[in-house]
């Protein structure tokens, strides 16, 4: 592949005692653009994800990231928290991680955290309340006040997260994620158990994530009428490998793919294929 | 799940059930006591293990739990099943939240009013500075334990620390306390990050008994090191703190005398209330102030959540290891305080038992609550002292209050935690959202 | 050499003394995923159970050794049984589906209520017996005139707790009650809707480790002579050092680190301080978890997100 890549992965293999989750998987996320990560159940795509953020050492193979500036970053060699702090890589979780007993409004103050951390002299100038924390702070609830409007929650702030609709909480995880400014957004499944509406919701947030705040998007979706209508590039993995990538509308034709959802082989695949048009 | 069916009947239990399930009680204090209570050892004059027998008192347990089982089948009867909600009046509940609003200031202005009104009884000062003694511990816990989720079971090591940092600083090299104080404080955070450092990674319960461990090591440390901790003789003759250079004694370059007043010993009393209420109330001041700023908020997202903080960028290990340090800090301020108020330490005051009292009073009060805590800590320990003179029961009494109130009220007396910010309402999170940790 | 060898020997007997009470700690984590800590009094409580059966019997004129040693063991076992049912009954039951720092303090005040009881109940001074057991095998006897023992006290010990593991494995292994505990273990929902009864299970699970708690302590009485009522703490913290050691939940690892602490602890007050010989075992607690967090033979863990 070409172009300007933010992240590449390089022959990435993870094993887990004799299972392997992933094997030998390589591909690039574009920057500035949405790319989808689908496979069925078990494919390994969470497993990617985990030694993309380092909450799994890979058991081989390469992850680059490259920032605007064109540092790079390996992050196969990161701890997961330096991930994101350092590389600038933010996630949501397939089962939402939130803080459930702080309000909205603290989950978002906690994602400013390592910022607030040096705003505030590492406590000693918050201690005693100097003014430059206080404007520090300020700036701060003013960024979370802002992505709770985005995403609609500005009149739930004070509610507890773990209080808040199934679709909000998804939300609020990802403004979370949105509030340490990241370079790359990898999001698991963020329309899981959503309603038709709430899709078309999240479909408009992360185009206008894209498009406004210029984040490159990595998302790992079951719903492909949220994948076809916002990726850029679609890489498709079963069983721990690769088996094929390219724009939605090509891999929506891909008998390889169809074959891989229905558990069926290739030729079968075609034979439905035909029969369906 | 499996119970429901026995709930379930349970509400209208008759006299026969009622009957049937107090006599299986008996039935197994009977045997329960038969030897331990029943037959009583002990060593003769030529060592020899003798035993006699007390019947009698078997007998009169057994019937105590005969009856006290029907009482409590009757009484669960009247109250119906332990998890109905029960539905207080809005009136009630509204007087509620005015009294729950109003405690906190009632109850420090009280304090302060202490050495005024009892000024004359020395025995309520002393009982005074012993409760504010346990908020203070109670409160410098609650970082650990209740604000970032670490359980931790060894604290008094880091009492322990303090106390004898001053106690020997004082008397080796005649520090006044003033410095010693800090010194203590620091010492004390210094010995929780060196604990904290390997540790912290582990999860629960494991953390729970490795810092048990640690507080026992201590605890053995001293006592085994004679030659500078005086071994379990301890360290006698430990200065009795200053007004800031100025001695609290009878003598021309007493308080007293710089005051033109006469002198009297309740002075130092008094004296000492203060210190450690201000001691108590600084604890207080700055963790209030530190669960407004990032690293307050670090800790309890991590009580929430540590994946999730790992996700967002947070340095787990570092934002655990300052919690125990600060945690650490203040027990070591408040063992310094107990060093110069005793004047005399052992390895005796700093057993498990302390530990565990001191957890038991974050938890009671309900972790994370800093008037909970120190709600908790007037309990327990004015509790403790209604049963003085029954001064060999103390632990059994204790212990059971342990085992009652945590079947009373698991998330302590109160469990809702406050925001630390807001954009309009300043509501209380219910307990039920807000985990406990993991550590 | 030889020494060393007595050494060894002693320190296998006090590690078979650990191991069975650390099965106790390990399987009771396993189960319901709580550090039981009332388990070394349980411990105690056997101990002194032994104890006063065995003044009885006495004094009833008894002499055959062989009955009475039965007949202790047997009531021990029973009795105490009924204390660890009774335990968790009161302490632990009514805290299964809460916080998990409840049933950990609710344990914490369990066991002060039983120490504190038996100190009431037996008072607070150490309780001497004369051996029971006595005479032994020499092994080797050096030149420097140093003899390698056995005594037959150790041979009691080692092989009581030979066959109570034996005995206890096949339980696990081969038995219904066995089967539900696994199942409890893996999954408490899934076991009840299945139609195991779960809280018998539970239950019998805090009545089998505590009836080996009390193998235990009629062992120790056996062996050093005497109780008392504080004996649990320290030997409740090593055995639980055990279970971790040997990786908490697995069965054959508590008993491995039973020896291994025993040997530990004897080898070190041998060689180095008496003194410090707690020291050096709740050390090795702080080492092990640190290095070697799923013990010797526990499964490791792998932090799913
Ligand atoms: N920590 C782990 N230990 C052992 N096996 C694991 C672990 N994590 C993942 N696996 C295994 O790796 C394989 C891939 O899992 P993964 O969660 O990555 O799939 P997925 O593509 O995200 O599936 P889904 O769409 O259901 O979320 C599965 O077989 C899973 O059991
Ligand atoms: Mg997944």
């Amino acid at each position: 592949m070409s172009g300007d890549s933010i992240l590449s992965v390089d022959r990435l293999s993870m094993r887990f005692g004799g299972i392997v989750a992933v094997n030998d998987l390589s591909f690039n996320a574009e920057r500035r653009k949405i790319t989808a990560l689908i496979g069925p159940n078990g494919a390994g795509k969470t497993t990617v994800f985990n030694c993309i953020t380092g909450f799994y050492k890979p058991s081989s193979g390469a992850i680059g990231l490259t920032h605007d500036d064109g540092h790079a970053i390996r992050l196969e060699r990161l701890d997961d928290f330096r991930i994101a702090k350092l590389a600038k890589v933010a996630r949501t979780f397939q089962n939402i991680r939130l803080f459930p007993g702080m309000t909205a409004l603290e989950n978002l103050m906690v994602a400013q955290h390592n910022a607030l951390m040096r705003a505030s002299g590492l406590t000693f100038l918050g201690l005693i309340g100097a003014p430059s924390w206080r404007t520090a702070e300020q700036a701060a609830i003013d960024l979370a006040t802002t992505w709770l409007d985005r995403i609609g929650l500005l009149d739930r702030a004070d509610d507890a997260a773990g209080n808040l609709p199934y679709g909000d909480q998804r939300r609020l995880e990802i403004a979370r994620a949105m509030c340490t400014e990241p370079a790359l957004l990898c999001l698991d499944e963020p329309a899981a158990g959503l309603n038709a509406r709430e899709s078309a919701a999240l479909s408009e947030l992360l185009l206008s994530i894209r498009a406004d705040q210029g984040t490159s998007i990595l998302l790992i979706e079951h719903d492909m009428s949220v994948v076809m209508e916002i990726s850029d590039h679609v890489v498709v993995m079963d069983h721990g490998v690769k088996i094929a990538e390219g724009t939605p509308k090509h891999i929506r034709d891909d008998p390889k793919v169809i074959a891989a959802y229905l558990g069926t082989d290739e030729e079968e695949a075609i034979a439905v294929m035909e029969s369906g048009t | 799940m499996s119970a429901n069916p026995a709930a379930q009947t349970s509400r209208a239990p008759s006299a026969a059930f009622i009957l049937k399930k107090s006599l299986i009680s008996a039935l197994v204090a009977l045997v329960l006591f038969s030897l331990m209570i029943g037959v009583r050892t002990e060593a003769g004059p030529d060592g020899q293990l003798t035993y006699w027998t007390r019947f009698g008192d078997l007998a009169a347990i057994v019937a105590a739990v005969f009856g006290g089982s029907i009482l409590i089948e009757l009484f669960r009867q009247w109250w119906g099943p332990v998890d109905t909600a029960r539905i207080v009046p809005a009136p009630v509940q509204g007087a509620l939240s005015l009294a729950g609003r109003l405690i906190a200031p009632v109850l420090l202005a009280f304090t302060f009013l202490v050495p005024v009104l009892f000024y004359d009884e020395r025995y309520i000062l002393d009982l005074g500075i012993l409760v504010l003694t346990y908020v203070m511990l109670g409160w410098g816990l609650n970082v650990v334990v209740g604000l970032a989720g670490l359980l931790d079971l060894g604290y008094v090591a880091f009492y322990a620390v303090g106390a004898y940092s001053y106690a020997l600083l004082a008397t080796n090299f005649g520090l006044s306390f003033w410095i010693c104080l800090p010194l203590a404080g620091i010492l004390a955070a210094f010995w929780g990050v060196l604990l904290g450092f390997p540790v912290l990674r582990l999860r629960g319960d494991y953390l729970a008994i490795v810092t048990l461990a640690f507080g026992e090591i201590i605890r053995l440390v001293l006592i085994n090191w004679q030659s500078l901790t005086g071994g379990p003789n301890g360290v006698t003759g430990i200065p009795r703190p200053t007004l800031f250079g100025i001695p609290l004694t009878p003598g021309d370059d007493g308080l007293a005398a710089m005051l033109g007043i006469e002198f009297s010993p309740t002075h130092r009393i008094v004296f000492l209330f203060y210190l450690i209420l201000a001691l108590a109330l600084l604890t207080n001041w700055v963790t209030i102030r530190l669960r407004r700023l990032p690293i307050g908020r670090a800790w309890e997202a991590l009580r929430e959540d540590e994946v999730a903080c790992r996700a967002l960028g947070i340095n787990t290990t570092t934002t655990k290891l300052t919690a125990f340090a600060t945690g650490a800090m203040f027990g070591g301020f408040a063992g310094a305080f107990f060093a110069t108020r005793q004047g005399f330490i052992s390895p005796e005051s700093f057993t498990f038992h302390e530990s565990a009292l001191v957890l038991a009073i974050v938890v009671l009060g309900g972790m994370g609550s800093q008037l909970g805590v120190a709600l908790a800590a007037l309990a327990m320990i004015g509790g403790f002292e209604l049963f003085r003179g029954l001064d060999q029961y103390r632990m059994l009494v204790f212990g059971m209050a342990m085992v009652l109130l945590m079947i009373w009220r698991p998330r302590g007396l109160i469990g809702h935690r406050a925001p630390t910010v807001f954009l309009e309402r300043k509501e209380a999170i219910s307990s039920d959202l807000v985990k406990e940790g993991h550590g | 050499m030889d020494y060393f060898a007595q050494q060894l020997i002693n320190g296998l007997v006090l590690g078979s003394i650990y191991g069975l009470i650390a099965i106790g700690y390990t399987m009771v984590y396993g189960i319901v995923g709580m550090i039981n800590f009332a388990h070394g009094d349980i411990f105690m409580i056997g101990g002194f159970i032994a104890l006063i059966t065995f003044l009885i019997l006495i004094s009833f004129g008894l002499t055959a050794i062989p009955l009475i040693l039965l007949v202790m063991l047997l009531v021990s076992m029973a009795i105490t049984a009924l204390y660890g049912w009774t335990v968790e009954r009161i302490a632990y039951r009514p805290l299964r589906h809460s916080f998990r720092l409840a049933p950990m303090l609710s344990a914490i005040g369990m066991s002060f209520v039983l120490t504190n009881y038996s100190q009431v109940a037996q008072g607070a001074r150490v309780k001497p017996v004369p051996p029971i057991i006595t005479g032994g095998h020499t092994l080797h006897e050096g030149a420097d005139g140093f003899v390698v023992q056995l005594s037959n006290i150790q041979i009691i010990v080692v092989v009581t707790t030979v066959v109570l593991l034996a005995i206890f494995t096949w339980l696990v292994s081969s038995t219904r009650l066995g089967r539900d505990m696994r199942a409890c273990e893996q999954d408490q929902t899934m076991a009840s809707l299945l139609g195991v009864d779960v809280d018998r299970t539970i239950s019998m699970t805090f009545v089998i480790g505590a009836a080996l708690a009390a193998v235990a302590g009629m062992m120790y009485l056996l062996y050093y002579g005497l109780v008392d009522f504080f004996m649990g703490f320290v030997a409740g913290i090593k055995a639980f050092t055990a279970a971790v050691l040997g990786g908490i939940g697995s069965l054959p690892g508590a008993m491995l680190g039973g020896l291994l602490i025993g040997l530990i602890e004897t080898l070190w007050s041998a060689y180095f301080s008496v003194e410090y010989k707690d020291v050096a075992a709740f050390s090795i607690l702080i080492v092990v978890l640190i290095f070697l967090p799923t013990g010797l033979l526990g499964r490791p863990e792998v932090e799913k997100v």
